[in-house]
């Protein structure tokens, strides 16, 4: 009974809301509304991150700021709270939040068949696309999570369902506990939300990789503006959502540096600047991150240091990963320094009470105090362009503010209160003494010492006699100290005190061992220690943070290479001209391209190198490679044309350095196997240390994937639904697509109006003798099939890749202009590679085919020099023949002859210097060149070595003083990378 | 049902037709051969120039600079003679297309089965293993694959009708799969998705040790009832058979030494030996020979040198053990390539004769047949072949003769039929 009027009392108390509901009808009493002031003064208060007042009064109503300052007229019908020696600032914001809105999860349980179509019907046809969900109608208020947010010192967070490519729209939540939702929710259409991670509870195949979502979602904004005019005649709400959302915030769940990039990328061909959340390593590529102009919502997912207290276990975590442990932290410092706004998400955080330590980290890593808390309120509030509700404390504003004891960052500091719409929330008690000091305890006869100490409001004890450390338990709650004490024969002494203003000492009753009770008292001997402090002052001092490197692995440069002008002085130069292989010749590289051929040649102001003995060749350059890529395959539908790898470039990829050292310069990153039309490729100069985008091949040739064979048609798949399913299907598919492309682009040209298809542009182009197919093939028939349905169309297939049974029909590929690009050894694998042999290289060139040799493996990459000396023994190819399937062939077969290839005066200076005969299988490349840098050299590989040594060893150091100073750690991992081939899914 | 009968038929013929061998394997030697004016690359470190071999009844009978030619006579001058190659730890025989399921046979079922033979299984026809010819490799240590222990080997020449013709060593070996000490992470579980420590190493290790301990126990019983495992173990503790170990990292490795001595096992090979280098001590103390790594693999840590695969070898020779190449982990049609897998060692200053004898007459020693296999020598095997260049260099490795036990064995092949028959039709448009 009591009880309830204790409710009732909280409740009328606190109806001084926002929105009293004054149209709503009351029957349990009389309406009453509380139109009066509160005033807090005295208080030292955060207006906003760069407004501080002393001394100051927050004067509230209803739910809001009615005025702040020094000189505020505090009204007579006001309750006065003084704060005297407080701090006031706003709350905190959450952007990304999951708050209150039920998550989908992921089903147990697999073995499903593909599903290509889409399962919905009166929505787009992708299931990954959801801007119809709406979270406010997953939300359900949940007061032990809001609690755990307002501990932490949230007043207001943005949820919605983190779940598919498009997510729908957000919802703005402010956490108060009383009240309801009609004034908890501020906004229920905050903001519009996407991603690039598929949905967990749809099981439609499309798309299936990082270039398939982000294909997917340039269509959906093509397919919204055709939907907009009008131009179709169906039904589709999550078209209809997504436009009507347009007006929101736009927010992309990028949760990686690179995918900002990717994320920002997106937004610009649509004229959206989303704000994007960020994994944390945006460090690593500032000036990119930079660029975007985005603002970004930063998580402080700083990874606990690595357990390498066993040496064994250590071998496999990389330099890259313990140097993220050591980098991670200065994320926030970095990005301010750069003048990038964001905010701070709980996100990726256990629990939000990692926020306060958390935060102290990226203060000590130099993040200002300033821009730390303009990331938890004023550049969220801006995010979710509410900065005229929230996060500052202006007249007008919410009254969504913190009471603290002190700077809000300081470890030691004491958040009392946290007020939200004007609602008080009590964190910890504000009046509570401090009682924290050491103690004469003097119990029955007996004297201890009992040391109080730890943070004001939640004190820990400690208790000893004569050094011995005594068994007990305390608890300091309200006005009351309890304390039980168990001595060593096991006797329990069970002590109440309540503490009394002005009075250090405690006295109270206690219960004794025998059931009888008496009192005790604790006479306070000094105050709390200050020496923790001080002694942190002693060891602080910036913390060491490793330079970033580039890329930032452990093979990274300490600076982005640059280009020389270098005189190879007395090389045998592989020309791949006419000129064939010159002994004793000089090249000079000038401005990044071959200036002079010669003997005798005058340096000028160039560096000399002495080549005597040794080969200079053009770069090698592999027409068929998977590295480098973050995704290969778009299996999710048979055609994948609008899929680009350049979208997906990993410039950290290991792989890349490597294949530099094997003397390689150029590779085609091309999309896999798994459909009859594939995606577009990426042709990449190895340029280590250089961002993704500037290792695409500048005005690149454009080239798509195709692939005939056992994989498009999913003969060693366990799912076999999918058209087409043999090699006559096949055929069909290229038909079809050609046909409609065909039929597209006679609509387009005509000038009416058209759907925007990126596929189907695409297709047109290779149909308009603009973009090259490089086919994955294999048997004779299907070969002979895709040239005939090429002829049909009225363009040539450029390359046929692996080709393996190209010597089968190499009078026709001749006939027909296709080159072919194909493996020297490789066969027994698959089924359709039975008669795939290794002088197929040498045939396809005797009947006049150009003739490329690659790789489709990381491995065979790297020493594609020595596969290229196969075709001498298997077939029996001149060495300048055969060194040109590695060099000016694949440079011919990817239009990029005139610039890379042979070594020309004029062409660029992509160039290998060799130990020894570049076919030899002793070579070893000594120097590799892209346009004039030096991009690889035996001497700095050595001192790399070194430097890798040296740092792991300093970060082995940092990581077991870490764990020996008492932080968590994590098991040891090797981040192994995925390696591709064409079959990887 | 009665498509799939049907599906099922066709597969079969167009699988027979595809896989049936090419050549003819060769008849016994029925006269006295001699090689003249070649430069013999003998297997242990040597090297003998303008060298006569003579050999009969599949015997080399002389062999030297001096010695005088009889019988019919093979000119060599300015070529090159080696002994067949040897490729330990592979499965050539036991699968024909990696795709192809039914052509499958290299991974029986079940975790300690050493009783499951290759040798049986052995397909002498397959063209897989006659493409191993024209480069040089001779023979084979046929091996089963997967599980903790996965069978037993044995070891082949590659021209043959049968396995028992093939047969060189019937039941040579035992391998064993060490416990790996990281594995992926079970990220369904929510684990991280990289590798990390595996949390049932001892208890796997464990379960190794006490396998063998009982196996060697029942040895000293009555022996019935038969248990076939124990059964087939017996040869690890009286020397018949070796325990071939693959292991990688340094924990594996002294892990695996240190605790297989104690169980009686007499004679242990390394196979792998990622690691070895760091612990070449221990590995000499207990005369532990290495079937290393071949050198045509990535490294298997981000931060080590580019170079370490190309080098391993190298640094365990120039430690002073005994090592030869395998290159298990490979496609078996990768194996053709053993010579260049050596010759990318001499790139990191290795000799080039003692790169020669990691695939040649260290081989022969580490899988026990070096009485007749592995090097040139008077009364040895003459299995060897002529080349016309360096043999470990692509561009060297032409051969004209190729011989197993005296035999002229054909270097053609599917493949090289292929080339003629396509080579044939265009020269003749």
């Amino acid at each position: 009974m009591k009880m309830k009027y204790f409710v009732l009392a909280f409740a009328w108390l606190s109806t001084c809301t926002l929105f009293s509901q004054d149209y709503f009808p009351k029957n349990d009493g009389v309406k009453a509304e509380n139109n009066n002031y509160t005033a807090l003064t005295h208080a030292r208060i955060y207006v906003s991150p760069s407004q501080v007042i002393e001394d100051g009064t927050l004067l509230i109503r209803n739910g809001k700021v009615v005025s702040v300052g020094t000189n505020v007229n505090i009204p007579a019908n006001s309750v006065r709270i003084d704060l005297k020696g407080k701090y006031i600032y706003p709350s905190f914001i959450d952007v990304y939040s999951t708050f209150g809105v039920e998550q989908p999860k992921r089903p147990s349980g697999g073995g499903r068949s593909a599903q290509y179509d889409p399962s919905r019907e009166g929505f787009y046809w992708n299931d990954h696309i959801m801007p119809e969900a709406d979270a406010i109608n997953s939300f359900t208020y949940n007061d032990k999570d809001a609690k755990a947010l307002r501990e932490a010192g949230f007043g207001v967070v943005n949820s919605h369902i983190q779940d598919g490519i498009a997510r729908g729209s957000g919802v703005l939540i402010a956490l108060r506990a009383e009240g309801n939702d009609a004034e908890r929710i501020v906004d229920d259409n905050s903001a519009q939300y996407f991603s690039f991670d598929r949905s967990i509870i749809k099981n439609q195949s499309y798309p299936t990789s990082l270039m398939g979502a982000m294909a997917l979602l340039r269509q959906m904004y093509n397919d919204a503006s055709w939907y907009q005019k009008g131009m179709v005649a169906t039904k589709d709400r999550s078209l209809e959502a997504l436009i009507e959302n347009r007006g929101m915030m736009q927010i992309f769940a990028a949760g990686d540096a690179g995918h900002v990039l990717r994320a920002d990328k997106i937004g610009d061909a649509f004229g959206v600047q989303y704000a994007i959340l960020g994994g944390g390593n945006e460090f690593e590529m500032i000036d990119e991150i930079k660029a975007t102009n985005a603002k970004l919502i930063i998580p402080l997912n700083f990874p606990d240091a690595y357990d390498v207290s066993d040496p064994f276990q250590a071998d496999y975590v990389a330099l890259k990963d313990m140097r993220y442990w050591n980098q991670a932290p200065s994320n926030p410092k970095v990005l301010a320094e750069n003048g990038v706004a964001f905010s701070i998400t709980l996100h990726d955080l256990k629990s939000p009470s990692e926020l306060k330590d958390k935060l102290a980290k990226a203060i000590t890593y130099g993040l200002s105090e300033t821009k730390a808390l303009e990331a938890l309120t004023t550049v969220p509030a801006s995010i979710l362009g509410k900065s005229d509700l929230i996060g500052s404390l202006q007249a007008g504003r919410y009254a969504n503010f913190l009471i603290t004891s002190g700077n809000v960052f300081d470890k030691e500091t004491t958040l009392y209160e946290n007020w939200v719409q004007g609602q008080k929330h009590i964190v910890n008690p504000m009046d509570q003494k401090d009682i924290r000091g050491t103690y004469d305890l003097r119990v029955s006869g007996e004297t201890y010492e009992l040391a109080i100490s730890g943070e004001p409001s939640k004190p820990k004890a400690e208790i000893k006699q004569d050094t011995v450390k005594i068994e007990s338990k305390f608890k300091y709650d309200g006005d009351w100290v309890t304390l039980t004490l168990t001595t060593p024969d096991e006797e329990v002494y069970r002590m109440t005190a309540r503490i009394t203003p002005g009075e250090d000492n405690l006295s109270g009753r206690v219960l004794l061992p025998n059931g009888g009770d008496s009192t005790f008292s604790a006479a306070k001997k000094a105050g709390p220690e200050e020496k923790s402090s001080e002694k942190k002052e002693e060891v602080a001092g910036p913390p060491v943070v490793m330079p970033v490197k580039f890329p930032n692995v452990g093979y990274g440069y300490a600076q982005r290479k640059t280009a020389e002008d270098i005189l190879f002085r007395n090389a045998t130069v592989w020309t791949g001209e006419s000129e064939g292989i010159l002994q004793n010749t000089d090249v000079l590289v000038r401005n990044g391209k071959i200036a002079r051929i010669g003997q005798n040649l005058s340096p000028g102001s160039a560096k000399v190198i002495d080549a005597t003995g040794k080969h200079l060749t053009a770069g090698i350059i592999d027409e068929h490679s998977h590295i480098a890529g973050l995704a290969i395959n778009e299996a999710g539908q048979n055609s994948s044309a609008e899929v680009k790898m350049t979208d997906v470039v990993d410039p950290k990829d290991m792989d890349l350095y490597r294949n530099l050292a094997g003397g390689v310069t150029t590779v085609q990153l091309l999309h896999g196997s798994a459909n009859p039309i594939g995606g577009r490729s990426a042709i990449l100069r190895l340029k280590w240390g250089e961002s993704a985008d500037k290792l695409i091949f500048e005005n690149s040739p454009k080239f798509i994937k195709f692939a005939l064979g056992e994989n498009v048609k999913q003969s060693n798949w366990s799912s076999n639904s999918r058209f087409p399913q043999t090699r006559m299907g096949v055929e069909q598919v290229f038909v079809n697509y050609f046909q409609r492309a065909k039929e597209y682009d006679a609509l387009k040209k005509s000038g009416k109006p058209y759907r925007y298809d990126e596929e189907m542009e695409v297709l047109a182009e290779i149909l308009n003798g603009e973009r090259f197919i490089s086919c994955h093939s294999y048997v004779q028939s299907e070969i002979n099939m895709l040239m005939k349905v090429a002829e049909k169309f009225g363009f040539r297939v450029n390359t046929f890749t692996h080709i393996l049974e190209g010597y089968k029909v190499a009078d026709k590929m001749a006939e027909h202009g296709v080159g072919g690009s194909t493996f020297s050894d490789w066969w027994a694998y698959k089924f359709e590679v039975n008669d795939a042999i290794p002088y197929n290289a040498a045939i396809m060139a005797s009947e006049g085919v150009t003739v490329a040799i690659n790789s489709d493996d990381a491995e065979m990459s790297r020493r594609l020099n020595q596969e290229a000396g196969k075709t001498i023994k298997y077939g029996g190819m001149s060495e300048e023949e055969a060194w040109k399937t590695v060099t000016l062939n694949p440079a011919k077969l990817l239009h990029i002859d005139d610039r890379v290839g042979s070594i020309k005066v004029g062409k660029e200076a992509d160039l290998v210097l060799w130990n020894a005969h570049p076919m030899s299988v002793y070579a070893k490349a000594e120097k590799t060149l892209i346009q004039g840098v030096t991009y690889f050299d035996l001497e700095e590989d050595k001192a790399l070595r070194e430097a890798i040594k040296k740092e792991r060893s300093q970060l082995v150091k940092m990581m077991i003083d870490e764990k020996n100073g008492g932080s968590k750690t994590q098991r040891p991992v090797q981040r192994k990378k995925e390696r591709f081939n064409c079959d990887s899914l | 049902m009665k498509n799939l009968k049907y599906i099922a038929l066709a597969l079969f013929i167009g699988f027979y037709q595809n896989t049936s061998g090419q050549q003819t394997p060769a008849p016994a030697q029925s006269e006295v051969i001699s090689v003249t004016g070649a430069t013999a690359h003998i297997g242990d470190g040597t090297v003998i120039e303008n060298c006569t071999l003579v050999f009969e009844n599949g015997k080399i009978s002389a062999l030297g600079a001096g010695v005088s030619p009889q019988g019919r006579v093979i000119n060599a001058t300015g070529k090159h003679v080696y002994p067949g190659f040897i490729a330990p730890g592979k499965s050539l025989g036991l699968i024909e297309i990696n795709a192809v399921r039914a052509s499958d046979d290299q991974d029986e079922i079940g975790s300690l089965i050493p009783h499951v033979r290759s040798l049986i299984a052995y397909n002498a026809e397959s063209k897989v293993v006659e493409s191993m010819r024209p480069n040089g490799v001779l023979i084979g240590q046929i091996t089963p694959q997967g599980g903790r222990i996965s069978g037993t080997s044995s070891i082949v020449q590659f021209d043959a009708w049968n396995w028992e013709d093939a047969a060189v060593k019937v039941d040579d070996g035992i391998h064993l799969n060490w416990p790996n000490t990281f594995r992926r992470g079970r990220w369904w579980l929510g684990e991280d998705r990289g590798y990390q420590p595996n949390k049932d190493y001892q208890e796997q290790v464990e379960e190794v040790l006490s396998f063998l301990k009982n196996a060697r126990v029942y040895g000293n019983g009555q022996g019935a009832p038969v248990n076939p495992a124990f059964e087939a173990s017996q040869g690890l503790f009286n020397g018949s058979k070796r325990l071939y170990v693959y292991a990688q990292d340094e924990k594996q490795i002294v892990d695996a030494i240190t605790s297989l001595k104690e169980t009686g096992i007499d004679k242990m090979v390394l196979v792998g030996g990622y690691h070895a280098h760091r612990v070449t001590d221990l590995l000499k103390k207990h005369n532990i020979p290495v079937l290393v790594n071949f050198t045509h693999t990535l490294p298997e840590f981000d931060d080590d040198d580019y170079d370490f695969t190309f080098k391993l070898p190298k640094m365990l020779v120039d430690a002073g053990l005994l090592v030869a190449l395998q290159n298990a982990e490979a496609s078996n049609f990768q194996t053709r390539n053993l010579p260049f897998y050596a010759g990318q060692v001499v790139g990191q200053g290795l000799d080039k004769e003692v790169a020669l004898q990691l695939i040649s007459g260290n081989s022969a020693k580490i899988l026990g047949i070096d009485d007749s296999y592995g090097t040139l020598a008077t009364g040895k095997s003459a299995t060897f072949f002529i080349s016309e260049g360096d043999a470990l260099d692509m561009r060297g490795n032409q051969l004209t003769h190729a011989f197993i036990d005296g035999r002229e064995i054909s270097l053609e092949t599917h493949q090289t039929e292929l080339w003629k028959r396509y080579m044939g039709k265009y020269n003749a448009d």
